[in-house]
Formats: structure tokens, C-alpha cells, sequence
């Protein structure tokens, strides 16, 4: 591997504070459509608080709000989950503590937290990435959940301010440094192929899922297999 | 009802999330297995990108999410500071849904 830069911390909390407050306006978003959906504001919170996963929460209350049971729900909620389970594993070399500690841990394992840490080379880097990213996400989705399970609606479309357009712009630039490792171009690309191959026909969260096998032709191109 | 499928999809959310940090975590791996680790985010990012630029359900669609991304990819290539990429792709979006 090349000579190791570890971004200075400063610039790794402007970076997670960055990330918190764009994720803290789509928690007051997900607030009001939960209370809209049906559930009480106790019940928005507590699913922030402990699902905390954005895209899982959303497609649990749009079911519901679109007529659905909560075991209709509960399908893509789960299936959307289901790619945390890859990040934990990607990210689990990172996390040295104690099981107690670990286990704390693994609740702050989504998309955000593991791109922070994964950007970086240094293993201390990464650590602190995604601990710092993963506090002020988890207070700004939750802080957001609450505001707009109070307020409810007339907060207007987040849309309208681009905020949609602010994650994949955000997930890029995380992806860019982790270019540079043996067979990652290649991953990348079999997982964005996979992943709108299969787009017409999965349920919610699958393509994402099924991206995962992009790291197959990766790992065979970094040990100098070619396909 | 809602409550036990609430605390349900609790239990289920935090165990998938769990069995790395809590199975693997801490352990010395064999460097094949560290280096395959190491690319599990990378295609998973890359689908997340391209669906979140492009999916409305299970079709493509061509939006102001587009050109968003076209000029945060400017920005990161410039290697310009992650707020601006991301405020710029914001803005970006934004501007286009204004004039439209």
C-alpha cells in the first residue's frame, strides 16, 4: 500500500458535523411522514433511536402510510437493512475495543459511517471517521425525528433545497480515495452494472444488496487473476 | 401491533448490523480475507450512487439529481473540501428545480 495520509481530525468533524446536518433535515422529514403514516411520535423516535437506518424507517412508513399492514412493512424494512450487515463486516477490523464497546458500535454502523471510515488509509483515522460521524448522525436524525414528529407537516419538500442531491454527492466523495485500492474500480463498477440489472425486477433494497458481488471480480483482479 | 413490529425491526436491524463488529471485530485476520473486506464498501457505494442519482422505483430516470452529481464529480476530481461538494450538488439540484 502507498505511504498512509490520515486526514487531520479537524477536517474529519467538519465532515461528520456536514453529513449530521444534512441527515438531521431528513430525520424532521421522516418525522412528519411517521406521524402522517399513522404512528405516534413515541413510536417515531424510538424507531430512529434504535433502527436508525434512514432508508429502512422510510420504507417501513411509507407502507404503512401507502395502506399497508406492519408486516408488509417490515419486508423492505428488513431487506433494505440487510447491506448493513456488509458494512459491519467491512468496518469490523476497524472496531479493536472491547465486546462491550463493540457491540455499542455496531448500532452506528449504516452508509454514512462506514463511507467516512472507509475513505481513509489509517486504521486510527478510520476509527475516529466513523465514531465522529456516527455520533452526530445518530443526535442529528434523532434530534430531526423528534422536531418533525412534533411539528408535522409545513416544513415544505426537502427536495426543493436539493437535499436528495446531497447523499450520492456525499458518497462520491468518499468512494474517490477508496479508488486507489487494488481491484476497487473494478468492484465498482460490477456493483453499479448489478445493481441497475436487477433494478427492474427486485423488491426495495435488494439492488443494493446484490451489488454486493462486485467484490468477486475486485478481489480476483487485485490478486492479478484476470476473469 | 405496531409496537411489537417496531421492536421487531429493532432487534432485526441491530443484529444484521452487529454480526461484524461483534463476530470479527477485535480479531487478527488473514490478510486475503482483510483485503476482500476492504472492497465489501466499494461496489455497495457505487450502486447506492447510481440508484440514488438515477431510481425512482425500479426505473432510471434522468432528473436534476444528474447533473448534481456531475458537478460534485467536478469538484471531488479538483479534489475540492467535502462541505463544498456536497453544498454544491445541493445547490445545483436545487437551481435546476427553481428554474424548471
Amino acid at each position: 500500500m502507498a505511504a498512509t495520509v490520515a486526514t487531520a481530525p479537524s477536517r474529519t468533524l467538519t465532515g461528520a458535523a456536514g453529513i449530521g446536518i444534512a441527515v438531521g433535515v431528513y430525520g424532521v422529514s421522516f418525522g412528519v411522514l411517521a406521524v402522517a403514516a399513522g404512528l405516534s411520535p413515541a413510536q417515531a423516535c424510538v424507531m430512529s433511536m434504535l433502527v436508525f437506518t434512514g432508508a429502512s424507517q422510510f420504507a417501513f412508513v411509507g407502507v404503512l402510510a401507502g395502506g399497508g399492514g406492519v408486516l408488509a412493512a417490515m419486508a423492505p424494512a428488513v431487506m433494505l437493512a440487510l447491506r448493513n450487515t456488509a458494512y459491519g463486516l467491512s468496518v469490523a477490523p476497524l472496531l479493536t475495543g472491547p465486546l462491550r464497546r463493540r457491540a455499542v458500535e455496531a448500532q452506528l454502523v449504516i452508509d454514512e459511517t462506514t463511507a467516512m471510515a472507509r475513505a481513509e488509509d489509517d486504521p486510527r483515522a478510520a476509527r475516529r471517521a466513523f465514531l465522529a460521524t456516527g455520533v452526530s448522525v445518530w443526535l442529528c436524525w434523532n434530534a430531526g425525528t423528534l422536531a418533525g414528529a412534533l411539528l408535522g407537516g409545513g416544513l415544505g419538500d426537502p427536495r426543493a433545497f436539493g437535499l436528495d442531491a446531497m447523499f450520492p454527492a456525499a458518497f462520491l466523495a468518499l468512494l474517490a480515495p477508496q479508488l486507489r485500492r487494488p481491484g476497487a474500480p473494478v468492484a465498482a463498477v460490477a456493483g453499479a452494472i448489478i445493481a441497475v440489472a436487477v433494478l427492474p425486477f427486485a423488491p426495495a433494497g435488494v439492488p443494493v444488496v446484490a451489488a454486493l458481488a462486485g467484490v468477486v471480480p475486485g478481489v480476483l483482479v487485485a490478486r492479478g487473476v484476470r476473469p | 401491533m405496531t409496537w411489537a413490529a417496531l421492536i421487531a425491526l429493532c432487534v432485526i436491524s441491530y443484529g444484521l448490523k452487529a454480526v461484524g463488529p461483534v463476530l470479527v471485530g477485535g480479531r487478527e485476520l488473514g490478510p486475503q480475507l482483510r483485503q476482500t473486506l476492504d472492497l465489501v464498501a466499494v461496489p455497495l457505494l457505487a450502486a447506492l450512487i447510481l440508484l440514488q442519482t438515477t431510481a425512482v422505483g425500479h426505473h432510471l430516470v434522468f432528473d436534476e439529481r444528474v447533473p448534481a452529481l456531475g458537478v460534485a464529480g467536478v469538484l471531488v476530481w479538483r479534489k475540492a473540501p467535502f462541505l463544498v461538494v456536497v453544498l454544491a450538488a445541493a445547490a445545483t439540484a436545487a437551481l435546476l428545480r427553481a428554474v424548471a
